[in-house]
């Protein structure tokens, strides 16, 4: 009796109880739900654009986000740094295609997919090999990424929103409109969906498959550096930021595989729901379960809807 | 020229459908097995034994684990460490309760405790597919993880949150524990490893192994002809998580005498996944084949620079290997998907032309 009162009860009893500790528990929950959908983000450009399923877009955020560290560290100005750190990306862009990409045209996705889990320990060896394995400090204030927090009295509390977290949303936000308008209003933007609805047609009216695949990497790999900026800003730029990405992995399945909005949406539900689970009940289990919840969550989600909440219904054919 | 199947008449049925219908075949393997049961351990010194083989060969069956389930039935799998740990904690469980049994046995049944586990995490597999499954099985990985910390009770709720490896006898010698030989060990674990390749080898020829490939070749086309999904699928997560925990409880038993969850976390699950890609999926000797290269890869990166009189620090050559490792995934998978094992196909088919391939 007094289990179930514990879990059933006693969490909205505490969460009425203090409001406003819930309002900062749901703010931290929406920081973390932004990051969560831009990591997605950067997986649903390359699965829509390539039937891609790209596991190494964890390590690209890291990546980039080392990247820019260290050019900084040389004595470069910061933007100048950020300008070389996009160059840095759309080569590695460029050569994933060249190199990994073209040579696997036409197999089972599953190669493929296997292909981007080799990608990504050659970038792990090869981002310690250049950066040392040791966590960094990200350059948030040299980026002019404000500081500080902004409180606001709510019900007889204090909320604290720090002023960092605030700019991720706006950039959070900002990017996916670009994102948006670059898809669905550019030419490049309609080849893309051009070729994820199907490649042979795309090919047959002209598009070239080498090229959109390169600038489709390339827009993952911008989006990983705005995470891994992000993300630096919020903790520290380190290799376990990696096992954190696999994160959007759940995301992306409460989301379906090839919507934006699925990814944003999905992102938000994991983030809220990993900070409330994890203060509220998280007590009762002994805490950390935040490094499961999201899993369990998708998993028990996959069991009723298995291909997401906005993707597209799948049917299968002999 | 030696190696030719030419005039080797069947007159059996049996004789047909045995496993290696070609006698140099037969000769070969009898040859690996004498080096590994008796060459190896009379020659090999208690470094190569311990440190080399004996990892190796556990790794091969953790392997041959995950083959099962994502090169004969193809559903992916990112558990395999967790896995192993159910079995490493299942394994300590047991000994603590029955102190006296055999700790061979004990191995062996620690393997079903996984498979239960393994069983459960399978079941959304018969919903979804794919890279779905992925996630279902990174759930399993970190809720597993999650409880080996938590969950006090597995490791006897000692302060190090290790398990320790006790002192056990079985067949009148000290199997485990620092007193154990190397030359012990290793043959308790050569033993086991190489009865476990037979039964899956004929586990994977048989009515459940066809069933299996079926599933993965064309899931709806196996079900239209009478395959059940829910045996096929669930069979091979049952399988496929006994092989991984008695792979896992050997792990700590025999090679490292103590491990924390760190051993069974989700690196240790890429590792296994990049033997089972490189050896060669669908193949047990791919599987071998992987292990060995995974395994001895960083060894010989090791030992190449301090030949040349060059001085390379550890942590460089680890990255040096992780990049090798990554670019040797990518390469294998153009050039050759179907791994290791297939070069050796090859080589063999080579073999038996030779020295008139165009006769």
């Amino acid at each position: 009796m007094e289990t179930l009162y514990n879990i059933f009860i006693d969490p909205f009893v505490q969460m009425f109880g203090a409001p406003d500790f819930l309002m900062q528990v749901l703010w931290e929950g929406f920081v973390s739900g932004t990051l969560y959908a831009l990591i997605a983000l950067g997986f649903v450009l390359i699965f829509k654009a390539s039937g891609v399923f790209n596991f190494a877009q964890g390590i690209m955020v890291v990546f980039a986000a080392l990247t820019l560290v260290g050019l900084y560290s040389l004595g470069m100005p910061a933007y100048v740094a950020l300008v070389l750190t996009i160059g840095v990306m759309g080569l590695l862009a460029v050569s994933v295609e060249r190199l990994v990409m073209r040579k696997l045209v036409n197999q089972p996705d599953i190669i493929l997919f296997m292909a981007t889990i080799g990608l990504t320990y050659f970038l792990i060896g090869l981002g310690e090999f250049i950066f040392g394995g040791e966590p960094k400090k990200m350059i948030a204030d040299e980026l002019g990424l404000p500081g500080g927090s902004m409180d606001f009295e709510v019900f007889g509390g204090v909320l604290i929103l720090e002023n960092r977290d605030i700019a991720a949303a706006v950039i959070a936000a900002v990017l996916v409109a670009a994102l948006w308008f670059f898809f669905s209003k550019t030419r490049i933007g309609r080849a893309l969906r051009a070729v994820a609805d199907d490649h042979q047609a795309a090919l047959s009216v002209g598009i070239s498959l080498n090229q959109i695949w390169a600038i489709v990497w390339f827009a993952a790999g911008i989006v990983a550096l705005a995470t891994g900026i992000l993300w630096g800003a919020k903790s520290e730029v380190s290799f376990a930021l990696q096992v954190v990405a696999l994160k959007a992995l759940p995301v992306l399945i409460l989301g379906g595989f090839t919507s934006i909005p699925g990814a944003i949406v999905g992102g938000m539900i994991i983030g809220l729901g990993e900070k409330l689970f994890e203060i509220y009940w998280g007590g009762l289990m002994g805490g950390g379960v935040e490094s499961w919840f999201a899993y369990v969550i998708a998993l028990i989600f996959l069991l009723f809807r298995p291909q997401g909440l906005f993707g597209e219904k799948i049917i299968e054919r002999i | 020229m030696f190696y030719r199947e030419t005039g080797q008449y069947k007159t059996s049925y049996e004789a047909d459908s045995s496993i290696f219908p070609i006698l140099q075949d037969r000769i070969g393997i009898a040859l690996m097995l004498i080096v590994a049961f008796v060459v190896i351990p009379l020659a090999g010194n208690d470094f190569f034994l311990s440190s080399i083989m004996i990892p190796f060969l556990i790794f091969a069956l953790a392997a041959i684990g995950l083959n099962i389930l994502t090169g004969y039935t193809g559903q992916i799998s990112l558990g395999t460490g967790a896995f192993m740990g159910v079995g490493a904690y299942a394994c300590y469980k047991l000994t603590t309760y029955f102190p006296d049994v055999n700790i061979v046995l004990l191995i062996l049944c620690s393997g079903f405790f996984s498979a239960f586990i393994g069983m459960l995490f399978g079941l959304p597999s018969l919903r979804i597919k794919g890279f779905y499954l992925i996630v279902t099985t990174l759930a399993a990985q970190f809720f597993l993880e999650w409880a080996f910390i938590r969950v006090g009770w597995l490791y006897n709720y000692n302060d190090s949150g290790a398990i320790e490896v006790p002192e056990r006898t079985g067949f009148g010698l000290v199997l485990t524990g620092p007193s154990a030989t190397p030359t012990t060990r290793y043959m308790v674990v050569l033993c086991l490893v190489v009865a476990m390749t037979w039964v899956a080898s004929n586990l994977i020829r048989g009515r459940i192994g066809r069933s299996w490939m079926m599933i993965r070749d064309m899931d709806i086309a196996a079900e239209l002809m009478g395959v059940r999904p829910l045996y096929a699928k669930l069979s091979a997560f049952a399988v496929s998580s006994f092989y991984t925990g008695v792979a896992g409880a050997m792990m700590v038993f025999f090679w490292l005498g103590a491990a924390e969850v760190e051993s069974f976390d989700v690196n240790e699950s890429f590792s296994i996944l990049f033997m089972v890609i490189l050896g060669g999926l669908g193949s047990l000797m791919g599987s071998f084949m992987g292990a060995a290269f995974i395994w001895i890869l960083p060894v010989l990166l090791r030992l190449i620079p301090e030949s040349f009189g060059i001085d390379i620090s550890v942590a460089t050559l680890e990255h040096i290997n992780f990049m090798i490792v990554g670019a040797l995934i990518i390469f294998f998978l153009i050039v050759e998907p179907h791994g290791l094992a297939r070069l050796w196909k090859i080589a063999k088919e080579k073999l038996r032309t030779w020295p008139f391939p165009y006769a």
